[in-house]
């Protein structure tokens, strides 16, 4: 296998002695979309903002991060600037308020073209316009004098996606980037970022609560479940065939598009507390599969059919695996 | 822009007017300044003359029309104790005020914003806990207990300082002291809070997530931001600098405007009174006035509602 782009193994996050990460394997690929999925407070968002290390300070990391065999967690400052926008870029869920109110946006992105690219002066202006341009960006060049709060959502959202490229990263970390928009001008981002992709051959993340979103955009899915990934697979395998109880009941939970119309249904209970993990599965509460055996330790992620791994000793009938699936060579 | 400013300036003046008014009104309703100067047991008709001399026996009303009539000429009337205009009794105390109010405005902005901003950068750790128990006991400690504190261990004890006059600069060392701790204090707590506010909003992550050391952030990116609440305050100090030491000047029988007034009030020297609310008043709304354009400057959201409405 080539060596993936980043490579996240064991990564476990705790903020004052309470775990939001535990024991995280992720990697991505060059050029790859993949999308981490889950409801909120189930880490994805931690998840990559412990890799870049834009965690609080009280956050208690472990594990690691590699970008390309760089050890990211635990790197010091000069090597976590050059990384951040220039090699990783992200952006985030409120784009209003990601953006510094008090500084115009052309500054805000050619602080970024100064960092990454030693771009001063007018040339950084220029890049700033082109890629205000490149994200659709309406009459670039006065935009580069406004500030934040005059102009929308949508707009702001374009300006952070220009600010992302401007080190021209290769991976693009999108942290809910749709959820604070209307649903017309969530599809146009989703399309620009699609566009970006295919333009500049970046890896993009997408970190969403939204199955819709992720089907779109994504080749790749990993569904996290209280600080977990329990479901790992192809986006489309994930919509026919998922394997982990937690992302059938997502999928139950969703309107179908087609056929008749019938009760959505809900999972019962609710995610466990952190401070109340129980020691086995930490779906097992609300499993309609659950078993003793369940209970026991937390499930590894293992394989149920190729390039398909789920967190579950009982995965889902779509797959035709054996109940105890074997260990995941590392 | 010129809109709001005429709005402000019209708001400024009639707040100038009520300010007036009040202590016109209150001045006269809570004591006799013929009784007070003269003493209670001068004869009735020297009291008498006094009252007629000042006109203080016509109706309220008219008196407070004649005053008004006066202001508008640059006239703020005469001191009823020794008969000079009470403009240039006051603004013959103003330097002396300056004297310390201004090098305590220092001491406050150099003190108290590093130490608001170093306090809010190592939050929790033991200098922070150091500045907030400091900050805390700055600005609860009244500043005639902190005056008498000094006096108590510079001036009595260890003897360096003298305890209060005027002679030289020496003297100024300790009011300078006591009205620039209990600023510091109160701006650091606030330096403090506004930086931790800014600290924790996206825009911060924002600007790390691209590789903004994060040196070069906080100046760059959270000072910004977090200089506009600060301004308030430090507008606040300014607009204080003339009326800010009435109890320091007291406590160390430094002659400012300061004590000028409670001794003005405790006579009923009405014009005197009067014209140093006056002075005050105005100093605090000029102080206001830029404060808010300053906003403007600061904080680019505020500047369209300043085109618009004031």
């Amino acid at each position: 296998m080539v060596e993936p782009l980043v490579a996240i193994r064991g990564l476990s996050v705790s903020f004052d002695g309470l775990p939001a990460l535990r024991g995280v394997d992720l990697t991505v690929g060059r050029g790859e979309a993949v999308a981490l999925v889950g409801e909120s407070g189930c880490g994805k968002s931690v998840t990559w903002l412990a890799a870049l290390g834009l965690l609080p300070a009280k956050a208690r990391v472990s594990g690691s991060v590699t970008l390309e065999g760089t050890e990211l967690i635990g790197a010091p400052p000069a090597v976590l600037d050059r990384v951040r926008g220039g090699r990783i870029a992200m952006i985030f869920q409120d784009p209003a308020s990601s953006l510094n109110p008090v500084h115009r946006i052309g500054r805000q992105i050619a602080e970024a073209l100064r960092l990454h690219r030693g771009l001063d002066g007018r040339a950084a202006r220029e890049e700033a316009r082109r890629l205000l341009d490149q994200v659709g960006m309406p009459d670039a060049r006065r935009r580069l004098d406004a500030f934040p709060h005059e102009l929308s959502g949508g707009q702001n959202q374009r300006v952070m996606i220009a600010m992302a490229l401007a080190g021209r990263p290769e991976m693009l970390v999108a942290d809910e980037p749709t959820t604070a928009l209307d649903v017309t001008i969530q599809a146009q981002i989703l399309e620009l970022l699609a566009e970006i992709r295919r333009d500049t051959g970046m890896a993009l993340v997408l970190v969403s609560h939204d199955l819709g979103v992720v089907a779109e955009t994504c080749e790749r899915v990993c569904v996290m479940y209280a600080g977990r990934i329990v479901e790992e697979t192809a986006a489309d395998k994930l919509f026919t065939g998922p394997a982990h109880p937690y992302a059938q009941g997502l999928l139950a939970a969703l309107p179908p598009m087609t056929g008749p119309r019938r009760p959505l249904a809900a999972i019962p209970g609710g995610v466990p507390e952190p401070w109340a993990m129980p020691r086995g599965c930490a779906f097992a509460p609300r499993c309609p599969r659950r078993a003793e055996a369940c209970e026991a330790a937390p499930p590894p992620l293992a394989e149920v059919a190729p390039a398909h791994r789920a967190a579950c000793l009982y995965p889902g009938a779509a797959a035709v695996v054996s109940p105890v699936p074997a260990m995941v060579p590392a | 822009m010129l809109r709001f400013l005429s709005l402000r300036l019209g708001r400024s003046l009639l707040t100038l007017v009520l300010v007036v008014t009040f202590a016109f009104v209150v001045l006269r309703l809570s004591g006799d300044p013929a009784l007070l100067i003269m003493s209670a047991d001068a004869p009735p008709e020297a009291i008498a003359a006094f009252r007629r001399a000042w006109g203080l026996d016509d109706p309220l009303w008219v008196q407070y029309v004649r005053y008004f009539g006066a202001i508008f000429q640059g006239d703020l009337g005469n001191s009823m104790r020794d008969g000079r205009s009470a403009i240039s009794l006051v603004g013959e105390r103003i330097p002396a005020t300056l004297a310390l109010t201004v090098p305590a405005l220092l001491i406050k902005l150099c003190l108290g914003i590093p130490a608001g901003v170093y306090a809010a950068l190592h939050r929790n750790s033991l200098a922070d806990r150091a500045v907030m128990l400091l900050a805390v006991a700055g600005f609860t400690v009244p500043s005639f207990v902190l005056g008498l504190l000094l006096v108590l261990l510079f001036a009595v004890q260890l003897g360096w300082l003298p305890s209060g006059g005027q002679e030289s600069w020496r003297h100024a060392i300790l009011p300078v002291i006591t009205l620039g701790l209990g600023g510091a204090a109160v701006l650091a707590r606030f330096t403090r809070s506004a930086m931790l506010e800014v600290l924790g909003q996206p825009y911060m992550r924002t600007a790390l997530a691209k590789g903004v050391p994060w040196g070069v952030a906080v100046r760059g990116h959270a000072l910004p931001n977090a200089a506009i609440p600060t301004v308030t305050i430090v507008g606040f100090m300014i607009g204080s600098l003339l009326a800010g030491a009435v109890v320091v000047e007291s406590v160390f029988s430094w002659p400012g405007v300061g004590r000028l007034l409670v001794v003005a009030v405790a006579n009923r020297d009405l014009a005197v009174v009067q014209a140093i609310l006056l002075l005050v008043a105005a100093t605090m709304i000029t102080a206001n006035l830029v404060v808010d354009l300053l906003y403007g400057v600061l904080d680019p959201r505020l500047r369209n509602g300043m085109r618009g409405t004031a």
